[in-house]
């Protein structure tokens, strides 16, 4: 197996999502699968080869220094599932 | 056993960019909670962000201020984690190719230069503001979010740990905030959090290498609370090695009103920020061209300048030290020059009177209420013997508080100095006439004896008789 | 023949020519919606009122004997991860269940500079992950030639629609594949630009650097039509592309002798339903008779292609998709503090396989497994786009299937996504080269499924694949063709 319980709750905990103990196993197996086809990548000797993060080659796209209008507030906070004075709302902050 | 503290910076700066640093929003300090944003800094879906050129190019010119080298080739990245002053829930900042890396800058401490490494300088964006209902964070119920300065342009400048006091540290970071003042990429507003530094200590024994455990003090801002949370950081982790305990690797808060640093109940190893490459901004490529013009433009810097005005004025080392360790003192030392006024004059003006006024009052040199001109002036009525040192201590107090000009104070104040030969005379009759044991010790060979008298002539002047001409005239009158 | 039955530019004849009002066509494509839309459930959102209103706006102009351009007036839809300011963008996910844009997407301000008829938004796999649309949090959606059957996705609703004249023209996105496998399994024309041909400003980011939008059509003239008003370099997507974007219209031409067009061999693999590779041999042949010239290649990465896109889609995606945390909008599940509000939020709100994307991605990039899996698949991606580098120095375009088989029975592929991924092993590796691709109708199945194939072009050659579709279909009637549905005839 190459994802361990362990594994995916840490994982689950990165994501933040719940991954309750008896979904687990659906979700190992899942992976497992799915890591296991991709496992044909390391046939691939790829030691001299760049990674390829943008699909162009493109440069030193720039935006002048420009003051554009921003949002007016009740716009920004149309879509808020909590608000208050201006202000975005949410639950308690424990620091983590 | 005897421990050596280890101590590393990350200070951030934020950039005085007209806009942020992936949108057109206003970086404007102060504005009403929510008003400078917009669907990019939002974090809305769909929305890309767009790079404002000027940070780039203010990212490259403290690069080259601070000797680094400019990676021709750079990137953003994504540094992803959870927090809801960050609305995408990761910082687009720069992970294995920043703009600049590999620099150093020189630092004083008690008379002895020393080099502090630089490791990098990145580019990121600043977070977002979170307001708790509470006291502290802890006994909140909620927390109210404010998105202004969400995206506003920081630059990460990340030294190696070759600090071993807060001294040192403290001569850093101020080195950091002349040179940023300098190449006016910042504001560098300490009180409005334009810089504020992540302090790292450790402890190992003295004359060892290996780096002990370090702790982690976030978001200090005043170079006063940068001293007391190291001095009281190394003195706990003393302690605690002392007592045989260990370090726990952790961060800490630093609070001023105590003067501690608590721990923050960390997980510091949960942190995995999954690194990767920002797939909506294209790398930034700089020619060597490109980085000649910005060269070309940074003005002169702390080091050169200060060597400028040993060299040109015959200024010390320390008082040339004083003078550029910020661009508005340097400023003010340039425009008093200009005056006309003798520059070791305007060192030791400024040096003396006038920083311990400022410094008594808290006023920032760009603020003095006595104006380079305004000094510069006053110098010129001592090199003209006008008034003479002494006296200009009088006139320069009036000046804090009167805007008129030294000259004017200098009339209206009665305070021009007697250079009559007559006059002084007759006062010099006197003290002779009423000083007969002065005159004898004199006169028995006591040639120190004319201080005294010279005294008396002053006095009876109210300071006000020019003291070369007393000099010469009291020992031409003794004999 | 009903109006809804026409591709746009014959409407647009027919409205320059006055012989029908753009409110008559929009209400015979509104009647068409209410007599076949319960069964192929295209849509999320229908903006009835708006559309009746901008035909009636249009109609106004063109009686005052003003001009109209292409799309003016003709009904259209978009899939619903394209941000429509003042219109519900769901991503079809239950997290941004009322989630009112406040700003359009840079295609909508184009499209809309138009004058078109907007009809809603449409059906996707949420936040177009998937290749069926069963992944919709609403609904699935149906193939409009057989209703048991999956339209294909993520842009099921995109497809569907026009395949059954519930809109004349649609907007859809590819990230790999999304827009050609559902034009395929639909009988109509699905076009994914070349990466950055078209902004990506107010597409709701799935793979950052894999997705696209494009259109979806009746026919390759229309294709041609709608990118000409779509593409072109956006300030605000610094990955568009600065390219000129020259007139596609230019390229429907009837020509192509002398086209070298290459068959990939690691294309047509074991497992393909033989029906759909007879169609395709059988558009070979036709290419031959019309004086193309057909060269066999080799793109010999292929088989790892599916493997990199499955590593580096989610693990763009994971990221991506960590601003619905009910901070700031979208839903919210509360909870009793912050971090067990966003997991609630999140749990609660994604489906199935976007949470399983999410956990891939995250699992790729996390310390540990960095180089084995995201770094690797980045490397990958090199040599694919290598392979098709190689290949473009012997061949004009490559021809290809887009999907193995025809569409598949809804919850045929239920609890097996490995089987699901793999089913797009034609389409992904141009998204990892950024190449443009159009699916067209070629065949029907014995049992009536529409079949398609893929035309790729070099990077930012989408002229070369359009002459080479309409050349095509003019030999052709699949596009004329429409599927029997409730209300038809």
């Amino acid at each position: 197996m190459k994802v361990t319980k362990e594994d995916l709750q840490n994982v689950a905990v990165l994501s933040r999502l719940a991954i309750p103990a008896d979904q687990e196993e659906k979700y190992i197996g899942q992976m497992d699968k799915i890591l296991t086809y991709m496992d044909n990548l390391a046939e691939l000797d790829t030691e001299n080869v760049k990674p390829t993060t943008y699909a162009l080659p493109m440069q030193n796209v720039f935006r002048k220094d420009e003051v554009k209008e921003s949002l007016d507030r009740e716009a920004a906070l149309a879509n808020a599932p909590l608000k208050e004075d201006g202000y975005f709302k949410v639950p308690k902050v424990l620091e983590d | 056993m005897k421990y050596e503290a280890v101590i590393g910076l990350e200070i951030h700066c934020e950039l005085k960019t007209k806009t942020k640093i992936f949108c057109g929003c206003a970086t404007e300090f102060g504005a009403d909670q929510n008003t400078h944003v917009c669907p990019v800094c939002l974090g809305m879906p769909g929305v890309l962000p767009t790079v404002n050129q000027r940070v780039v190019e203010f990212g490259i010119k403290a690069g080259l201020a601070t000797n680094c080298e400019i990676n021709k080739y750079s990137k953003f990245d994504r540094k992803n984690y959870y927090y809801p002053d960050l609305p995408k829930n990761w910082q687009t900042s720069q992970y294995d190719l920043p703009i600049a890396e590999h620099g150093w800058v020189d630092i004083d401490v008690n008379g002895e230069k020393k080099r502090i490494r630089l490791t990098r300088i990145h580019m990121e964006e600043d977070a977002g503001k979170l307001v708790h209902s509470g006291t502290t964070i802890k006994d909140s119920n909620s927390s109210n979010v404010d998105y202004n300065r969400t995206g506003v342009p920081l630059l990460e400048i990340v030294s190696e740990p070759d600090m071993s006091s807060a001294e040192e540290a403290r001569a850093y970071m101020e080195k950091i905030k002349a040179i940023m003042e300098y190449i006016d990429v910042s504001n560098c507003r300490m009180e409005e959090g334009n810089l504020r530094a992540d302090i790292n200590v450790s402890l190992r024994p003295v004359g060892t290498k290996e780096l002990g455990t370090r702790t982690e003090m976030k978001n200090i801002n005043s170079f006063k609370n940068l001293e007391d949370a190291i001095n009281y950081e190394i003195e706990r982790q003393t302690e605690v090695l002392e007592d045989g305990g260990h370090i726990v690797q952790e961060t800490r808060t630093y609070d001023p009103a105590r003067g501690i640093t608590l721990s923050m109940r960390s997980k510091e190893n949960a942190h995995d920020y999954r690194y990767m490459p920002e797939p909506d901004l294209p790398p930034i490529v700089t020619s060597e061209e490109t980085i000649e013009k910005y060269r070309s433009e940074l003005p002169e810097l702390p080091d050169a300048r200060r060597a400028r005005l040993e060299e040109e004025f015959g200024l010390s080392d320390y008082d040339a030290g004083i003078i550029t360790s910020s661009r508005a003192m340097a400023e003010y030392f340039d425009a008093v020059v200009a005056t006309g006024a003798d520059a070791k004059l305007a060192a030791n003006w400024m040096m003396g009177d006038l920083l311990k006024n400022l410094n008594d009052e808290g006023i920032d040199i760009s603020k003095s209420p006595v104006e380079a001109q305004r000094l510069g002036e006053m110098i010129q009525l001592i090199m003209k013997d006008t008034i003479s040192g002494k006296i200009a201590k009088k006139v320069f107090k009036e000046m804090w508080t009167n805007t008129d000009s030294p000259e004017k104070i200098v009339k209206d104040k009665g305070l021009v100095q007697i250079t009559d030969t007559k006059a002084i005379e007759g006062i010099v009759d006197e003290v002779i006439a009423n000083n007969q044991k002065a005159v004898d010790d004199y006169k028995g060979g006591n040639k120190k004896a004319i201080g005294a008298l010279v005294g008396q002539v002053m006095k009876a002047s109210k300071g006000k008789a020019n003291p070369q001409m007393v000099n010469k005239l009291l020992a031409e009158k003794l004999g | 023949m009903r109006l809804y039955e026409k591709p746009a530019h014959v409407l647009h004849d027919m409205l320059v020519n006055k012989e029908i009002t753009s409110v008559e066509l929009t209400e015979d494509v509104l009647a068409r919606i209410d007599e076949v839309e319960g069964d192929v459930k295209a849509y999320l959102t229908i903006t009835r009122d708006e559309a009746l209103a901008q035909a009636k706006a249009v109609d106004e102009k063109i009686a005052n004997g003003e001009t109209i351009s292409f799309l003016e007036g003709i009904p259209g839809a978009i899939k619903d991860n394209i941000c429509t300011k003042g219109i519900k963008t769901t991503c079809a996910s239950k997290i941004l269940e009322n989630f009112v844009p406040p700003y359009d997407a840079t295609v909508m301000t184009k499209i809309k500079a138009e004058n078109p008829v907007i009809l809603g938004k449409l059906n996707m796999d949420e936040f177009a992950m998937g290749g069926s649309t069963e992944n919709s949090a609403y609904h699935p959606t149906c193939n409009p030639w057989n209703t048991e059957c999956v339209p294909g996705g993520s842009s099921g609703g995109s497809a569907a629609s026009v395949a059954a004249g519930t809109a004349i023209w649609s907007l859809g996105s590819d990230t790999g594949g999304s827009i050609r496998q559902p034009a395929s399994f639909c009988g109509v024309v699905g076009l994914k630009p070349t990466y950055g041909r078209v902004s990506r400003y107010g597409l709701v980011a799935y793979g950052s650097s894999l997705d696209q939008i494009g259109p979806v059509t009746r026919d390759v003239t229309d294709c041609a039509n709608i990118l000409n008003i779509i593409a072109g370099h956006d300030d605000m997507d610094s990955t568009s592309s600065v390219a000129e974007v020259p007139d596609f219209t230019k390229a429907l031409v009837e020509d192509v002798k002398g086209l070298k067009i290459g068959l990939p061999k690691e294309y047509f693999v074991k497992g393909m339903d033989p029906e759909v590779e007879k169609a395709i041999r059988t558009a070979i042949e036709t290419y031959k008779e019309m004086g193309a010239e057909i060269v066999e290649i080799s793109l010999p990465h292929t088989d790892y292609a599916i493997s990199a896109y499955y590593l580096i889609a989610p693990a763009e995606a994971a990221t991506n998709l960590q601003r619905y945390d009910g901070v700031s909008y979208g839903e919210r599940v509360d909870g009793e503090d912050l971090v067990s509000m966003m997991t609630n939020t999140r749990t609660e709100k994604f489906g199935e396989e976007v949470k399983r994307r999410i956990v891939i991605g995250n699992y790729a990039l996390s310390a540990g497994y960095y180089d084995a899996y995201y770094l690797k698949a980045m490397k990958v991606r090199t040599l694919v786009a290598e392979d098709y580098a190689k290949a473009f120095e012997q061949v004009d375009v490559i021809l290809a299937p887009v999907a193995p088989t025809t569409a598949f029975k809804i919850g045929e592929m239920a609890g097996a996504p490995l089987q699901m991924y793999l089913q797009d092993a034609c389409t992904v590796p141009l998204n990892l080269a950024g190449l443009p691709g159009i699916s067209i109708p070629c065949g029907m199945s014995s049992k009536g499924m529409p079949i398609g194939m893929q035309l790729i072009g070099k990077a930012l050659d989408e002229e070369t694949i359009i002459r080479a579709a309409y050349t095509y279909e003019q030999s052709q009637d699949y596009h004329t063709k429409m599927p029997q549905l409730g209300g038809n005839n």
